[in-house]
């Protein structure tokens, strides 16, 4: 099962490595990553998006907590919790598909973000699952690329 | 007053209590060295940084107090590597100090640079590349503090040279404070309850314990505690010296060169009351099989080693001697009551021991490895701090060497480091000058170090070596012998120095011993002699180690000679006849 672990840490150098390290090293997978400082300057959050049984979930998280510069660790999956990606992608358009491209754009709440004369670029955020229908929708008409971030999310209000 | 990085270092080192550190100098640690020329610490030099590292940890483990070693930048910092590793894997609190290259020339593949934080990152418990002078005494500090509280473990400070040359004000640091680091020690009332609990229900209990137990300073309340309610006791490799091994009540060690009654009774017992170990794989065999009927209470003061391997029931993350104190507590030490309860399962367990015990066939023609260390226990009356090589000689030291005293038994178990013995007894030697220290070794493992000699004759040190020579890498051929059809591949050592010649060049006893009548002469006279000895026993070439559980076997299927087939499978004494107390 898919887990999105949220890990406070010190906002020190060689600090992400360390995590990416134990993931690697104990052969657990990541399947996205993303990393700010906090409203504290001092401290980051890493969001990292995993998989695996109860029992490897249980050592991802005491593995991680053993590391000496993070401070807490939560298994958000296990909480309510708001999460968001965020998607830019570039997509060829022409006098017949621009229509389109603009009405999935509105649909989806995407900001356009750049345009030029054959592509124009969107902005989009959302659940995962969002991100994917977008991207599945604008393929037929063309997609040139896309960059997708990993994961952020955030437990719910009145929560521990 | 100004200080330099180097002067800072070298005073919180005294603060933490540092009273000896083994090294080997170079280029970007001259400023330290310099310091050093003149500085009330004790400065050990070994003959290769790999050599100091052990050293440390040898120091750690015999004493209790956090070893230290140092190196320079690029290759004296790649070669500690080998012994952080050793350290990390069991647990030893050692602080290693490498130098590093300029701050400003980092990253540009300077000469003798290598990334030693990166390297190092998965076998330390953590590491520093201090980078501002004012950082030092606080970074010096709270390595001390990680390598010896909690779970302890290595920690790696990279020293850059300009930071060891620059001056900042010194002044008194605060006590550290990591809020990301605050390991629990108090074991959970409820927990230690149901333990308890447990131990009054169980029928069939056995003691499992490691290396935690010695960690913590915890011999003598498992003692107690094996005592009060007549639990046998086994102990992993590195828990040796943690329970007395003369007790009846001990079962020896368990695993995959366990005893007869230890693995059988760990695979029978109702009860498994895990303290300070790991659950590691030499030690379940395969892993499905392993105490099939068991209740699990697991010891431990790091949360990560919990339900790793293992089920485990009843977990109680703390201190283990902190949580074997209360588990005491909740017992009430009222003596007796247990010894009616358990007298059919020890009368069981005795019968496994009775039915076979560890032993080996005597020969007045060959001189038989386990002969050597039977002598060497019996000479020194169990109170040497033994180290050894990995391979049969390790094997054999920790079946026929009965340890009663913790901090005794030094041997690399989770890495299984070939060379380790040699510099690990100088480490051992330095930190306890009254006792005695021998390293049992192969003829093999003590060449990886062998330059370690030099060190151990420079400062004096009455080290005493005793190989076990069979001119074979001998556990390999072991391998070999039994799951590869005697197809011995690279395995024969009969190339090899003349142990007594190279032990008096370098200024060392050496002694030559080929028939079993010389053992014991040979064995006092060393014991004996103030002088660094080595004694080169050539023993019996093919003897092996039994008992041997197959890989990815029960710990129930033990090979128990040669030409004797697996012991059959024992059907679980539970299942025979219902034991019920």
């Amino acid at each position: 099962m898919r887990h999105t672990i949220s890990v406070l840490v010190e906002n020190k150098f060689g600090v992400l490595a360390r995590v990416a390290g134990l993931f690697s090293g104990r052969g657990y997978n990541i399947e996205s990553l993303s990393v700010a400082p906090t409203l504290d300057p001092t401290t980051s959050r890493i969001t990292i998006v995993t998989s695996g049984d109860d029992r490897v979930l249980e050592q991802i998280s005491k593995q991680l907590n053993k590391l000496i510069d993070v401070i807490k660790v939560w298994d958000v999956t296990q909480q309510e919790f708001v999460d968001r990606e965020l998607v830019l992608v570039r997509v060829d358009v022409n006098r017949d598909t621009r229509d389109e491209v603009f009405r999935l754009a509105q649909l989806f709440e995407a900001k356009v973000a750049d345009v030029g004369e054959r592509s124009l670029t969107l902005e989009a955020s959302g659940s995962e699952a969002r991100i994917e229908d977008l991207i599945r929708l604008l393929k037929p008409l063309g997609i040139r690329e896309f960059v997708r971030s990993g994961r952020v999310a955030i437990l719910k209000a009145d929560q521990k | 007053m100004d200080k330099t990085g180097a002067e800072i270092l070298v005073q919180t080192l005294q603060e933490e209590g540092v009273d000896v550190l083994f090294g080997f100098p170079g280029g970007v640690v001259l400023n330290i060295y310099d310091v050093l020329f003149d500085a009330p610490i004790r400065h050990i030099l070994t003959r290769h940084e790999q050599g100091a590292a052990h050293a440390a940890d040898g120091y750690a483990r015999a004493t209790g107090k956090v070893g230290v070693c140092m190196s320079t930048s690029g290759p004296g910092a790649t070669n500690l590597v080998t012994g952080i590793a050793t350290a990390y894997m069991d647990s030893i609190p050692i602080v290693a100090l490498t130098g590093q290259v300029a701050t400003a020339l980092i990253g540009g593949d300077a000469f003798q640079e290598a990334d030693i934080v990166g390297i190092t990152r998965p076998i330390t418990k953590h590491s520093y590349l201090v980078k501002d002078v004012d950082d030092l005494a606080r970074v010096v500090h709270e390595a001390f503090h990680i390598a010896r509280t909690g779970r302890p473990g290595p920690v790696v400070i990279d020293l850059p040279k300009d930071v060891t040359s620059a001056r900042t004000s010194h002044h008194k640091q605060h006590p550290v404070e990591l809020r990301g680091y605050r390991p629990t020690v108090k074991g959970n009332p409820r927990q230690i309850k149901k333990a308890a609990e447990a131990i009054r229900k169980a029928t069939r209990p056995v003691i499992y314990a490691g290396g935690g137990v010695i960690l913590s300073g915890a011999a003598e309340e498992l003692t107690r505690l094996a005592e009060l309610t007549q639990i046998p006791v086994t102990l992993t490799l590195l828990g040796l010296g943690g329970f007395p091994g003369t007790s009846p009540l001990f079962l020896g060690m368990l695993g995959m060169h366990g005893t007869y009654a230890a693995n059988l009774a760990v695979s029978d017992s109702d009860l498994i009351l895990a303290v300070g170990a790991r659950f590691d794989d030499r030690v379940t065999g395969k892993i499905e099989e392993f105490a099939p009927g068991a209740t699990v209470v697991h010891i431990d003061i790091d949360p990560s080693a919990i339900s790793k391997n293992v089920r485990v029931d009843i977990p109680i993350v703390g201190d283990v001697k902190q949580v074997l104190r209360e588990l005491l507590k909740e017992l009430g030490e009222t003596d007796g009551q247990w010894v009616k309860v358990r007298e059919k399962w020890l009368k069981q367990v005795k019968a496994w021991q009775d039915e076979h015990p560890l032993s080996y066939t005597p020969s007045k023609k060959k001189i038989k490895p386990q002969f050597v260390v039977e002598k060497i226990f019996e000479l020194t009356q169990g109170d040497a701090i033994i180290t050894t090589e990995v391979g049969q000689n390790q094997m054999w030291a920790a079946h026929y060497y009965k340890f009663n005293r913790p901090r005794s038994f030094l041997s690399s178990g989770g890495l299984g480091t070939m060379g380790y013995g040699l510099p690990a007894a100088i480490g051992a030697q330095t930190g306890c000058p009254d006792r005695r220290v021998i390293d049992i070794a192969g003829d093999g493992s003590i060449q990886m170090n062998i330059q370690e000699l030099c060190t151990a004759v420079q400062y004096r040190l009455p080290v005493k070596v005793a190989i076990l020579n069979n001119q074979f890498l001998g556990m390999v051929r072991q391998w070999q012998e039994i799951f590869y059809g005697q197809r011995y591949s690279q395995v024969c050592l009969a190339s090899a120095p003349d142990f007594q010649k190279l032990a008096e060049a370098y200024g060392a006893k050496g002694y030559k011993v080929t028939h079993p009548d010389q053992v014991e002469p040979v064995l006092k006279e060393a014991l004996n002699s103030d002088e660094t000895c080595v004694m080169d026993f050539h023993v019996d070439r093919e003897e092996n180690v039994y008992p041997m559980v197959p890989p990815g076997h029960s710990i129930r299927d033990m090979i128990l000679g040669r030409g004797k087939k697996e012991v059959e499978k024992k059907v679980s004494i539970a299942d025979r006849d219902k034991i019920t107390g």
